[in-house]
């Protein structure tokens, strides 16, 4: 492996574009995040851990991410179905579909929010139904799971889509000359090429739905140790002007998250490398 | 590589003209006054009363720009640097808050003007379904098992913390001062909670619009403001036997009107509010006016309730705001797991 900062290309510039990359990676990301450290340090270690291990504190991390994950996955086995759709059928309709797809992307989180709400709540037009079921969505944990897959939808579709389009038909064709059966087609042949992709979407769908605060403040009823999430938390120190208590909240999502997306980076690597492999 | 400079500097031109304070026209004079949720109706009649007197009195114009929030995140806006000309905000412990965190006004702020620089009132109110089902009267027909109440969280919202510590000392009142009776009483209150909006008028749209829950407990004035908008026929107003006189208060922001040179049209902006015509313009809003003539010729419009102060009850907000809504406080214990 070379090691070099510098390595040969064909296209000039590359100290410049590295530079640049630096300057402005620091400026959006490392300096704001480095800021949320720097208000924690005013605290002990010991204020800290007091802080984020309260029984609320934790309670709402077990909903925040136990929440967040749960949603990523629902996107990423339903969000693949319809990238499938999308991509191998050709239907009346197909591009306003593929139009919608972005749509929970594109809305204000409180507009979301405030539809999920009215549509789930007792009276709405699909808690109504849900209700002498004796299952309630608005203002409950299943609630926050509901917004949190809505709004991750538009990831795995999005990432998955573009590898369904370039995966070569022949391919499956020539398994199913070898012998294969669909089902093997699918598992052995077009899974391992849509992995990396789709874990993509998953820990995109993931990373976006912990940092949620709009849409599900709404529809949580945010009650503490039953429907309340951590970010919800960090506004409610801030509104009482503890500074050093949000961030101290705010470090733990960002550690955990960090986490999270790192495990899944090197899964997607690991599979990728698996797959080459082969 | 061009190109790319050209769209950075693009971008950058862009973003500076966004974030730029947009300064009016010479001669004419803006006002920027930060203020909580419910007062967006008042201050929007109030601002044209003003710069029609302002006019007159020294024919210059006034655009008096407003902002509304929750009362805390408002605060803390004007903390971290908006440059707010008067704060008109639900509870005096935030703009203590912006005396000490940022040093922008003096610490006596809340003696330079009449009535604790509350220009009007409010109180704390129930709003029920119609017909009453549930017959609820009084504070004690809430921690019945089986009844629904939508507060706000008092954490994130002034209007709850006022509901909170009314509920407080009416439960204060009824047991003789006990406080353990009155600890108990409130922890029954909030386990009859199903939802915590995190401010007002997510309350109110919670219980009108989704139909959650049997009493409302929040603004007098939201409450008439609610009836108003909804007409009589889906809503009722309960005026409890005994609730807190709550004072939203409002204040010059020294350092900036300094800055700005704007000092003397805030200070008769806010003065504006005490004059018989600004007063009027509160109590059509539903907030209960200072001004003894005022609140005759409106006394028709509020239910008479005994009404008690913070000062009187929990010593003033610092204290109030240690006991109850710090973390660790007493409305944290209720939520402790058992």
């Amino acid at each position: 492996m070379n090691l070099s900062l510098k390595q040969p290309s064909v296209l000039p510039g590359f100290g410049l574009t590295l530079g640049f990359t630096l300057f402005y990676f620091s400026l959006i990301v490392l300096i704001p995040l480095s800021g949320l450290f720097v208000k924690t340090s005013s605290l002990s270690w010991e204020q800290f851990w007091n802080i984020v291990t309260t029984p609320r504190a934790i309670a709402s991390y077990q909903l925040t991410f136990g929440a967040s994950l749960v949603g990523a996955f629902i996107n990423g086995i339903f969000g693949s179905i319809i990238a499938w759709v999308l991509v191998r059928y050709h239907f009346p309709g197909r591009s306003v579909v593929d139009a919608l797809v972005d749509l929970p992307f594109a809305l204000p989180t409180a507009v979301a929010g405030i539809t999920l709400t009215s549509i789930y709540a007792s009276n709405g037009w699909i808690g109504r139904y849900l209700e002498p079921l004796g299952i309630k969505v608005a203002f409950t944990p299943l609630g926050v799971l509901v917004a949190l897959t809505f709004i991750g939808l538009p990831f795995v579709v999005r990432t998955v889509q573009p590898v369904l389009q370039d995966l070569d038909r022949e391919v499956e064709e020539a398994a199913t000359t070898l012998g294969a059966n669909r089902w093997q087609t699918f598992w052995a042949v077009i899974v391992p090429e849509l992995w990396p992709a789709l874990l993509t979407g998953i820990a995109m769908a993931f990373a976006r739905a912990v940092g949620e605060y709009g849409s599900v403040i709404f529809i949580a009823g945010n009650m503490p140790l039953k429907s309340e999430i951590t970010p919800l938390l960090i506004m409610t120190k801030l509104e009482q002007y503890d500074y050093a208590g949000a961030t101290s909240l705010g470090v733990v999502m960002l550690v955990t998250s960090f986490v999270v997306a790192l495990m899944i980076n090197l899964l997607q690597w690991w599979s990728s490398a698996r797959h080459m492999n082969q | 590589m061009k190109s790319l400079w050209t769209r950075t500097v693009v971008a950058m031109g862009a973003l500076l003209l966004a974030v730029s304070p947009l300064y009016a026209q010479a001669e004419d004079v803006t006002l920027l006054n930060v203020s909580y949720d419910p007062t967006r109706e008042l201050y929007q009649e109030f601002n044209t009363a003003f710069a029609k007197y302002w006019q007159k009195e020294k024919g210059q114009t006034v655009v008096v720009k407003q902002s509304h929030g929750g009362s805390g995140k408002q605060a803390r806006a004007v903390i971290d640097g908006l440059d707010a000309d008067v704060v008109t905000l639900a509870l005096a412990y935030d703009i203590d808050a912006i005396s000490e965190k940022a040093r922008l006004i003096p610490r006596n702020w809340q003696s330079r003007l009449p009535h604790n620089s509350a220009p009007y009132t409010s109180t704390i109110v129930f709003l029920v379904r119609k017909g009453n089902p549930k017959a609820i009267h009084d504070w004690d027909d809430l921690v019945k098992p089986g009844v629904a109440i939508i507060p706000a969280n008092p954490k994130t919202s002034g209007a709850a913390r006022w509901a909170y510590l009314s509920a407080w000392g009416y439960a204060l009142k009824k047991y003789g001062n006990e406080e353990a009776k009155a600890k108990d009483f409130i922890g029954k209150f909030y386990a009859n909670v199903p939802v915590f909006d995190t401010g007002a008028r997510g309350a109110t749209t919670t219980f009108v619009e989704r139909g959650i829950g049997d009493v409302l407990v929040g603004w007098e004035n939201e409450a008439y403001l609610a009836l108003k908008e909804l007409g009589a026929g889906k809503v009722e107003i309960v005026t409890p036997s005994i609730s807190i006189l709550a004072e939203p208060t409002v204040t010059l922001v020294d350092k900036v009107v300094k800055r700005r040179g704007t000092e003397a049209v805030a200070q008769a902006y806010l003065q504006y509010l005490y004059s018989d015509e600004g007063q009027e313009i509160a109590a059509k809003h539903f907030y209960r006016p200072r001004a003894e003539t005022v609140a005759v010729k409106y006394a028709g419009q509020f239910a008479k309730v005994n009404l008690f102060t913070i000062d009187d009850v929990f010593g003033g907000w610092q204290k109030a705001q240690q006991t109850h809504f710090a973390d660790g406080g007493v409305f944290d214990e209720i939520y402790k797991p058992k």
